[in-house]
Protein backbone atom coordinates (compact mmCIF):
# COMPACT_ATOMS: atom_id res chain seq x y z
CA UNK A 1 0.00 0.00 0.00
CA UNK A 2 1.33 2.91 -0.99
CA UNK A 3 1.45 5.91 1.57
CA UNK A 4 0.34 9.45 0.42
CA UNK A 5 3.28 11.70 1.20
CA UNK A 6 2.72 14.54 3.16
CA UNK A 7 2.76 17.84 1.04
CA UNK A 8 3.14 21.51 2.66
CA UNK A 9 0.76 20.54 5.29
CA UNK A 10 1.56 23.52 7.02
CA UNK A 11 -0.72 25.37 4.25
CA UNK A 12 -3.62 23.72 6.76
CA UNK A 13 -2.00 24.92 10.30
CA UNK A 14 -2.02 28.17 8.88
CA UNK A 15 -5.52 28.20 7.04
CA UNK A 16 -6.80 27.37 10.97
CA UNK A 17 -4.22 30.11 12.88
CA UNK A 18 -6.31 32.13 10.47
CA UNK A 19 -9.45 31.10 11.50
CA UNK A 20 -8.30 31.16 14.87
CA UNK A 21 -7.58 35.19 14.49
CA UNK A 22 -10.96 35.53 12.42
CA UNK A 23 -13.09 33.78 15.62
CA UNK A 24 -11.65 36.27 18.00
CA UNK A 25 -11.61 39.42 16.04
CA UNK A 26 -13.84 41.98 17.72
CA UNK A 27 -17.37 43.27 15.33
CA UNK A 28 -19.26 45.05 18.08
CA UNK A 29 -21.43 43.39 20.31
CA UNK A 30 -24.99 43.78 18.14
CA UNK A 31 -23.33 41.53 15.13
CA UNK A 32 -21.44 38.77 17.42
CA UNK A 33 -24.53 36.26 16.57
CA UNK A 34 -23.71 36.58 12.25
CA UNK A 35 -19.94 35.57 12.91
CA UNK A 36 -19.58 32.59 11.15
CA UNK A 37 -18.08 29.58 12.93
CA UNK A 38 -15.21 29.66 10.82
CA UNK A 39 -13.22 26.97 12.43
CA UNK A 40 -15.57 24.69 12.22
CA UNK A 41 -15.75 25.31 9.16
CA UNK A 42 -12.15 24.98 8.01
CA UNK A 43 -13.01 21.66 9.64
CA UNK A 44 -15.01 20.58 7.46
CA UNK A 45 -13.65 21.50 4.24
CA UNK A 46 -10.33 19.77 5.39
CA UNK A 47 -11.88 16.55 6.79
CA UNK A 48 -13.79 16.57 3.26
CA UNK A 49 -10.67 16.86 0.95
CA UNK A 50 -8.24 14.95 3.24
CA UNK A 51 -10.47 12.55 4.76
CA UNK A 52 -7.68 9.68 5.56
CA UNK A 53 -5.19 11.92 6.80
CA UNK A 54 -7.55 14.03 8.83
CA UNK A 55 -6.38 13.68 12.67
CA UNK A 56 -8.95 13.54 14.98
CA UNK A 57 -6.71 14.28 17.89
CA UNK A 58 -5.30 17.45 16.11
CA UNK A 59 -9.17 18.68 16.10
CA UNK A 60 -9.80 18.25 19.37
CA UNK A 61 -6.78 20.11 20.34
CA UNK A 62 -7.73 22.70 18.12
CA UNK A 63 -11.18 22.90 19.67
CA UNK A 64 -9.31 23.02 22.92
CA UNK A 65 -7.34 25.88 22.01
CA UNK A 66 -10.46 27.73 20.60
CA UNK A 67 -12.26 27.21 24.09
CA UNK A 68 -8.84 28.68 25.65
CA UNK A 69 -8.80 31.77 23.67
CA UNK A 70 -12.63 32.94 23.74
CA UNK A 71 -12.13 31.80 27.61
CA UNK A 72 -15.35 28.94 27.41
CA UNK A 73 -15.42 25.82 29.11
CA UNK A 74 -12.16 23.58 28.43
CA UNK A 75 -13.88 21.37 26.16
CA UNK A 76 -16.94 22.94 24.87
CA UNK A 77 -15.54 22.90 21.35
CA UNK A 78 -13.22 20.39 21.43
CA UNK A 79 -16.59 18.34 21.69
CA UNK A 80 -18.40 20.67 18.97
CA UNK A 81 -15.73 19.88 16.51
CA UNK A 82 -15.34 16.13 16.80
CA UNK A 83 -18.72 15.65 16.28
CA UNK A 84 -19.07 17.44 13.14
CA UNK A 85 -15.91 15.94 12.10
CA UNK A 86 -17.12 12.38 13.18
CA UNK A 87 -19.97 12.94 11.00
CA UNK A 88 -18.20 14.46 8.27
CA UNK A 89 -15.75 11.20 8.51
CA UNK A 90 -18.91 8.97 7.71
CA UNK A 91 -20.58 10.67 5.18
CA UNK A 92 -17.34 12.53 2.97
CA UNK A 93 -18.45 10.21 -0.29
CA UNK A 94 -21.43 11.26 -0.57
CA UNK A 95 -20.97 14.95 0.66
CA UNK A 96 -18.22 15.60 -2.24
CA UNK A 97 -20.27 13.78 -4.75
CA UNK A 98 -23.09 16.55 -4.08
CA UNK A 99 -23.46 20.33 -6.05
CA UNK A 100 -22.53 23.01 -4.08
CA UNK A 101 -26.01 24.27 -3.14
CA UNK A 102 -26.54 20.77 -1.57
CA UNK A 103 -23.01 20.96 0.21
CA UNK A 104 -24.21 24.90 1.63
CA UNK A 105 -27.64 23.40 3.04
CA UNK A 106 -25.20 20.23 4.58
CA UNK A 107 -23.30 23.05 6.19
CA UNK A 108 -25.98 24.21 7.73
CA UNK A 109 -27.06 20.92 9.62
CA UNK A 110 -23.06 20.57 10.29
CA UNK A 111 -22.45 23.95 11.80
CA UNK A 112 -25.99 23.74 13.83
CA UNK A 113 -25.03 20.75 15.22
CA UNK A 114 -21.76 22.95 16.38
CA UNK A 115 -24.22 25.06 17.89
CA UNK A 116 -26.52 22.58 19.52
CA UNK A 117 -23.11 21.27 21.39
CA UNK A 118 -22.13 24.43 22.39
CA UNK A 119 -25.23 25.43 23.68
CA UNK A 120 -25.54 22.75 25.93
CA UNK A 121 -22.78 23.32 27.50
CA UNK A 122 -23.66 26.79 27.76
CA UNK A 123 -26.90 25.45 29.51
CA UNK A 124 -24.68 23.70 31.78
CA UNK A 125 -22.78 26.96 33.34
CA UNK A 126 -26.56 28.25 32.99
CA UNK A 127 -26.27 30.91 30.40
CA UNK A 128 -27.66 28.89 27.35
CA UNK A 129 -29.29 30.82 24.69
CA UNK A 130 -33.52 30.68 25.48
CA UNK A 131 -34.38 31.30 21.32
CA UNK A 132 -33.19 29.85 18.35
CA UNK A 133 -30.98 32.74 17.72
CA UNK A 134 -27.92 30.10 18.65
CA UNK A 135 -28.54 29.12 15.27
CA UNK A 136 -27.78 32.27 13.26
CA UNK A 137 -24.12 31.60 13.10
CA UNK A 138 -24.83 28.20 11.08
CA UNK A 139 -26.88 30.20 8.61
CA UNK A 140 -24.25 32.52 7.88
CA UNK A 141 -21.30 29.83 7.93
CA UNK A 142 -23.79 28.51 5.60
CA UNK A 143 -24.22 31.31 3.15
CA UNK A 144 -20.04 31.49 3.89
CA UNK A 145 -19.54 28.00 2.44
CA UNK A 146 -19.77 28.60 -1.54
CA UNK A 147 -16.90 31.19 -1.04
CA UNK A 148 -14.60 29.36 1.55
CA UNK A 149 -14.91 25.96 -0.71
CA UNK A 150 -14.07 27.71 -3.59
CA UNK A 151 -11.22 29.74 -2.56
CA UNK A 152 -9.84 27.03 -0.44
CA UNK A 153 -9.85 24.86 -3.26
CA UNK A 154 -7.55 26.71 -5.22
CA UNK A 155 -5.56 26.95 -2.93
CA UNK A 156 -5.11 23.44 -2.08
CA UNK A 157 -4.60 22.84 -5.60
CA UNK A 158 -2.35 25.38 -6.22
CA UNK A 159 0.09 24.35 -3.42
CA UNK A 160 -0.56 20.94 -4.03
CA UNK A 161 -1.45 19.90 -0.09
CA UNK A 162 -2.00 16.23 0.72
CA UNK B 1 -14.55 7.53 20.83
CA UNK B 2 -11.84 7.97 23.49
CA UNK B 3 -11.21 11.71 22.68
CA UNK B 4 -14.82 12.51 22.61
CA UNK B 5 -15.45 10.82 26.57
CA UNK B 6 -12.27 12.52 27.44
CA UNK B 7 -13.73 16.33 25.69
CA UNK B 8 -17.17 15.26 28.11
CA UNK B 9 -14.66 14.56 31.22
CA UNK B 10 -13.10 17.98 30.80
CA UNK B 11 -16.40 19.61 30.49
CA UNK B 12 -17.40 18.22 33.69
CA UNK B 13 -14.82 19.19 35.21
CA UNK B 14 -15.03 22.79 34.03
CA UNK B 15 -18.69 23.13 35.26
CA UNK B 16 -19.07 21.61 38.38
CA UNK B 17 -15.47 21.80 39.96
CA UNK B 18 -12.34 24.54 39.69
CA UNK B 19 -9.69 21.84 38.98
CA UNK B 20 -8.58 22.63 35.84
CA UNK B 21 -8.83 26.41 36.70
CA UNK B 22 -4.65 26.81 37.25
CA UNK B 23 -3.84 24.89 34.34
CA UNK B 24 -6.28 27.08 32.19
CA UNK B 25 -4.52 30.10 33.31
CA UNK B 26 -1.47 28.74 32.50
CA UNK B 27 -2.22 27.82 28.81
CA UNK B 28 -4.11 31.10 28.06
CA UNK B 29 -1.38 32.65 29.01
CA UNK B 30 0.21 31.29 26.16
CA UNK B 31 -2.80 31.70 23.47
CA UNK B 32 -4.05 36.04 24.73
CA UNK B 33 -1.19 37.15 22.04
CA UNK B 34 -3.52 36.10 19.45
CA UNK B 35 -5.43 38.95 21.28
CA UNK B 36 -2.85 41.24 20.99
CA UNK B 37 -3.06 40.66 17.16
CA UNK B 38 -6.13 41.18 16.25
CA UNK B 39 -6.05 44.46 18.21
CA UNK B 40 -3.14 45.22 16.75
CA UNK B 41 -5.15 47.12 13.27
CA UNK B 42 -6.89 49.12 15.95
CA UNK B 43 -4.28 50.17 17.67
CA UNK B 44 -2.30 51.20 14.55
CA UNK B 45 -5.31 53.13 13.60
CA UNK B 46 -5.60 54.67 16.89
CA UNK B 47 -1.67 55.21 17.15
CA UNK B 48 -2.19 57.05 13.37
CA UNK B 49 -4.70 59.20 14.58
CA UNK B 50 -2.75 60.35 17.84
CA UNK B 51 0.41 61.16 16.07
CA UNK B 52 -0.66 62.56 12.68
CA UNK B 53 -2.60 65.27 13.81
CA UNK B 54 -2.86 68.90 13.05
CA UNK B 55 -1.49 71.63 15.20
CA UNK B 56 -4.70 73.92 15.87
CA UNK B 57 -6.61 70.17 16.76
CA UNK B 58 -4.22 69.64 19.33
CA UNK B 59 -4.79 72.82 20.21
CA UNK B 60 -8.28 72.55 20.65
CA UNK B 61 -8.12 69.62 22.64
CA UNK B 62 -5.71 71.30 24.56
CA UNK B 63 -8.18 73.96 25.67
CA UNK B 64 -10.79 71.75 25.84
CA UNK B 65 -9.18 69.60 28.47
CA UNK B 66 -7.85 72.63 30.67
CA UNK B 67 -11.43 73.85 31.11
CA UNK B 68 -12.50 69.64 31.75
CA UNK B 69 -9.72 70.06 34.45
CA UNK B 70 -10.90 73.78 36.21
CA UNK B 71 -14.18 72.05 36.08
CA UNK B 72 -13.43 68.66 37.77
CA UNK B 73 -10.80 70.94 40.42
CA UNK B 74 -13.39 72.64 41.61
CA UNK B 75 -15.93 69.80 42.80
CA UNK B 76 -12.62 68.32 44.10
CA UNK B 77 -12.44 71.73 46.15
CA UNK B 78 -15.70 70.89 47.17
CA UNK B 79 -14.77 66.85 47.61
CA UNK B 80 -12.05 67.59 49.96
CA UNK B 81 -14.17 69.96 52.91
CA UNK B 82 -17.00 66.92 52.51
CA UNK B 83 -14.38 64.44 52.92
CA UNK B 84 -13.47 66.10 55.77
CA UNK B 85 -16.67 66.25 57.20
CA UNK B 86 -17.17 62.69 56.73
CA UNK B 87 -14.55 61.96 58.32
CA UNK B 88 -15.34 63.99 61.13
CA UNK B 89 -18.79 62.25 61.88
CA UNK B 90 -17.68 58.81 61.18
CA UNK B 91 -15.27 59.76 64.32
CA UNK B 92 -18.03 61.24 66.12
CA UNK B 93 -19.92 57.40 65.66
CA UNK B 94 -16.71 55.84 66.60
CA UNK B 95 -16.92 53.90 62.77
CA UNK B 96 -14.24 52.65 60.64
CA UNK B 97 -12.32 55.28 58.61
CA UNK B 98 -13.66 55.01 54.88
CA UNK B 99 -10.55 53.03 52.99
CA UNK B 100 -9.47 55.11 49.61
CA UNK B 101 -9.08 52.83 46.80
CA UNK B 102 -5.84 52.58 44.82
CA UNK B 103 -6.01 52.10 41.24
CA UNK B 104 -4.62 51.10 37.55
CA UNK B 105 -5.39 52.16 34.53
CA UNK B 106 -5.66 49.28 32.01
CA UNK B 107 -6.36 48.89 27.98
CA UNK B 108 -9.04 46.58 27.04
CA UNK B 109 -8.22 44.81 23.80
CA UNK B 110 -10.30 42.17 23.18
CA UNK B 111 -13.66 41.14 23.90
CA UNK B 112 -14.98 37.55 24.38
CA UNK B 113 -16.40 36.16 21.17
CA UNK B 114 -19.19 34.19 22.47
CA UNK B 115 -22.50 36.30 22.22
CA UNK B 116 -23.88 34.44 25.38
CA UNK B 117 -20.91 35.75 27.58
CA UNK B 118 -20.09 39.19 28.49
CA UNK B 119 -16.14 38.46 29.17
CA UNK B 120 -13.54 41.20 28.33
CA UNK B 121 -10.06 40.87 28.22
CA UNK B 122 -8.05 43.40 29.35
CA UNK B 123 -4.06 44.04 29.35
CA UNK B 124 -2.79 43.43 32.48
CA UNK B 125 -2.15 40.64 34.15
CA UNK B 126 -0.44 38.81 37.35
CA UNK B 127 2.76 41.10 36.40
CA UNK B 128 1.18 43.84 37.34
CA UNK B 129 -0.17 42.65 40.85
CA UNK B 130 -4.16 41.77 39.48
CA UNK B 131 -5.67 39.22 41.24
CA UNK B 132 -8.67 37.31 41.46
CA UNK B 133 -11.99 39.09 41.98
CA UNK B 134 -10.41 42.09 41.57
CA UNK B 135 -13.34 45.13 40.37
CA UNK B 136 -13.03 47.18 36.87
CA UNK B 137 -14.45 50.31 36.80
CA UNK B 138 -14.43 52.99 33.70
CA UNK B 139 -15.19 56.60 33.99
CA UNK B 140 -18.84 56.03 34.54
CA UNK B 141 -19.37 53.41 37.02
CA UNK B 142 -18.59 49.46 37.79
CA UNK B 143 -17.75 47.08 34.83
CA UNK B 144 -16.73 43.76 36.01
CA UNK B 145 -14.47 41.81 38.37
CA UNK B 146 -11.30 39.49 36.95
CA UNK B 147 -12.48 36.09 36.66
CA UNK B 148 -9.81 34.64 34.95
CA UNK B 149 -5.35 36.32 35.33
CA UNK B 150 -3.08 35.24 33.48
CA UNK B 151 0.63 36.39 33.28
CA UNK B 152 0.18 39.62 31.28
CA UNK B 153 -3.67 40.21 30.78
CA UNK B 154 -6.71 39.11 32.84
CA UNK B 155 -10.28 38.19 31.57
CA UNK B 156 -13.08 40.02 33.34
CA UNK B 157 -16.95 39.28 33.41
CA UNK B 158 -18.84 41.85 32.86
CA UNK B 159 -21.91 42.41 35.56
CA UNK B 160 -24.45 42.13 33.11
CA UNK B 161 -23.32 38.27 32.07
CA UNK B 162 -26.29 36.02 33.19
CA UNK B 163 -24.19 34.61 35.49
CA UNK B 164 -23.09 37.42 37.42
CA UNK B 165 -25.01 39.18 40.52
CA UNK B 166 -24.12 41.76 42.82
CA UNK B 167 -25.15 43.23 46.50
CA UNK B 168 -25.95 47.29 45.55
CA UNK B 169 -28.42 49.72 47.15
CA UNK B 170 -30.69 52.52 46.38
CA UNK B 171 -28.46 55.74 46.98
CA UNK B 172 -31.62 57.56 47.50
CA UNK B 173 -32.87 55.90 51.09
CA UNK B 174 -30.01 53.19 51.39
CA UNK B 175 -32.46 50.12 50.38
CA UNK B 176 -30.46 46.68 49.80
CA UNK B 177 -30.80 44.64 46.90
CA UNK B 178 -29.22 41.91 44.30
CA UNK B 179 -28.42 43.38 40.94
CA UNK B 180 -28.44 40.58 38.50
CA UNK B 181 -27.14 40.43 34.93
CA UNK B 182 -29.34 39.49 32.16
CA UNK B 183 -27.17 38.64 29.05
CA UNK B 184 -28.21 42.11 28.05
CA UNK B 185 -25.24 44.46 27.61
CA UNK B 186 -28.21 47.54 28.67
CA UNK B 187 -29.86 45.68 31.55
CA UNK B 188 -29.67 44.67 35.00
CA UNK B 189 -32.69 42.69 37.00
CA UNK B 190 -32.85 43.71 40.82
CA UNK B 191 -33.75 40.33 42.29
CA UNK B 192 -36.32 39.69 45.22
CA UNK B 193 -37.08 43.23 46.00
CA UNK B 194 -41.16 43.64 47.07
CA UNK B 195 -43.44 45.14 45.88
CA UNK B 196 -44.18 47.75 49.18
CA UNK B 197 -40.30 48.68 48.53
CA UNK B 198 -39.31 52.50 47.45
CA UNK B 199 -37.58 52.20 44.62
CA UNK B 200 -38.71 54.87 41.78
CA UNK B 201 -37.79 55.48 37.75
CA UNK B 202 -34.57 57.36 38.11
CA UNK B 203 -33.23 56.20 41.07
CA UNK B 204 -29.30 56.00 41.19
CA UNK B 205 -28.10 51.87 42.10
CA UNK B 206 -24.58 52.09 43.92
CA UNK B 207 -22.30 49.27 45.11
CA UNK B 208 -23.00 48.19 48.81
CA UNK B 209 -19.86 46.61 49.57
CA UNK B 210 -21.72 44.03 51.24
CA UNK B 211 -20.50 40.95 49.48
CA UNK B 212 -17.04 41.82 50.27
CA UNK B 213 -15.93 41.82 46.65
CA UNK B 214 -17.11 45.19 44.90
CA UNK B 215 -15.78 48.37 46.90
CA UNK B 216 -18.35 50.52 48.35
CA UNK B 217 -20.00 53.36 46.92
CA UNK B 218 -19.17 52.97 43.16
CA UNK B 219 -22.15 53.67 40.70
CA UNK B 220 -23.33 50.64 39.04
CA UNK B 221 -27.06 51.28 37.34
CA UNK B 222 -30.32 53.50 37.03
CA UNK B 223 -33.17 52.25 37.01
CA UNK B 224 -35.42 52.78 34.67
CA UNK B 225 -38.30 50.79 34.88
CA UNK B 226 -40.57 49.44 37.49
CA UNK B 227 -43.44 47.02 37.64
CA UNK B 228 -45.53 46.02 40.26
CA UNK B 229 -47.88 43.43 39.33
CA UNK B 230 -50.06 42.29 41.78
CA UNK B 231 -49.82 38.38 40.78
CA UNK B 232 -46.56 38.40 41.37
CA UNK B 233 -44.92 38.66 44.58
CA UNK B 234 -42.02 39.95 43.81
CA UNK B 235 -41.46 44.38 41.75
CA UNK B 236 -40.00 43.86 38.78
CA UNK B 237 -37.38 46.11 38.32
CA UNK B 238 -34.87 47.22 35.75
CA UNK B 239 -32.03 48.87 35.81
CA UNK B 240 -29.17 50.12 32.72
CA UNK B 241 -25.63 50.00 33.52
CA UNK B 242 -23.96 53.49 34.05
CA UNK B 243 -20.69 52.27 32.53
CA UNK B 244 -20.36 51.52 29.00
CA UNK B 245 -19.59 48.47 28.92
CA UNK B 246 -19.37 48.77 24.91
CA UNK B 247 -17.36 51.04 24.61
CA UNK B 248 -15.22 52.22 27.48
CA UNK B 249 -11.62 50.99 25.97
CA UNK B 250 -9.42 52.63 28.94
CA UNK B 251 -10.43 50.84 32.47
CA UNK B 252 -9.71 51.16 35.75
CA UNK B 253 -8.57 48.52 38.17
CA UNK B 254 -8.90 48.86 42.01
CA UNK B 255 -6.65 47.52 44.41
CA UNK B 256 -7.92 46.99 47.74
CA UNK B 257 -6.45 46.10 51.27
CA UNK B 258 -2.78 44.55 50.79
CA UNK B 259 -3.18 44.07 47.60
CA UNK B 260 -0.73 45.51 44.56
CA UNK B 261 1.23 46.44 47.06
CA UNK B 262 4.91 47.96 45.42
CA UNK B 263 3.45 47.36 41.97
CA UNK B 264 4.83 49.88 39.27
CA UNK B 265 1.80 52.28 38.04
CA UNK B 266 -0.70 52.66 40.70
CA UNK B 267 -2.21 55.48 41.62
CA UNK B 268 -2.51 55.81 44.90
CA UNK B 269 -5.26 57.83 46.35
CA UNK B 270 -4.79 61.43 46.89
CA UNK B 271 -5.53 62.91 50.59
CA UNK B 272 -7.46 65.82 51.34
CA UNK B 273 -8.07 64.16 54.84
CA UNK B 274 -4.71 65.33 55.42
CA UNK B 275 -5.46 69.34 56.41
CA UNK B 276 -7.72 68.36 58.74
CA UNK B 277 -6.09 66.97 61.71
CA UNK B 278 -7.60 64.64 64.76
CA UNK B 279 -8.01 67.40 67.09
CA UNK B 280 -10.18 69.06 64.60
CA UNK B 281 -13.02 67.14 66.34
CA UNK B 282 -12.64 68.79 69.25
CA UNK B 283 -12.61 71.91 68.14
CA UNK B 284 -15.68 71.77 66.62
CA UNK B 285 -18.37 73.60 67.86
Amino acid sequence: MALIKAHNRYIIVLTFFVALLLSVFPIGSGNAWLRPEFVCLLVIYWVLALPQQSSLLFIWLLGCLQDLLEGAALGQHAMALMVVAYVCLLSYQRMRNYSLWYQTFLVFVLVGLHQLVDNWVHSLQGGAAHTLVFLLPAFTSALFWPLLWMWLERLRIYHRVT
Amino acid sequence: MGLGALALILIALNVYTDWLDPLRERLATAVTPLYSIVDWPRSALEWSQESLRSREQLQEENQLMKSELLIHKRKLQQMASLAAENVRLRQLLNSAEMVKDRVLVAELIGVSPDPLTHRVIINKGRRHGVYLGQPLLDAYGLMGQVVEVNEFTAQVLLITDATHALPVQINRNGVRAVAEGTGDLYSLKLRHLANTVDVREGDLLVSSGLGGRFPVGYPVAEVVSVVHDPGQPFAEVEARPDAQLNRSRHVLLVFSGRHGEGVKGIVEPVEPTSEVPGSAVESTP
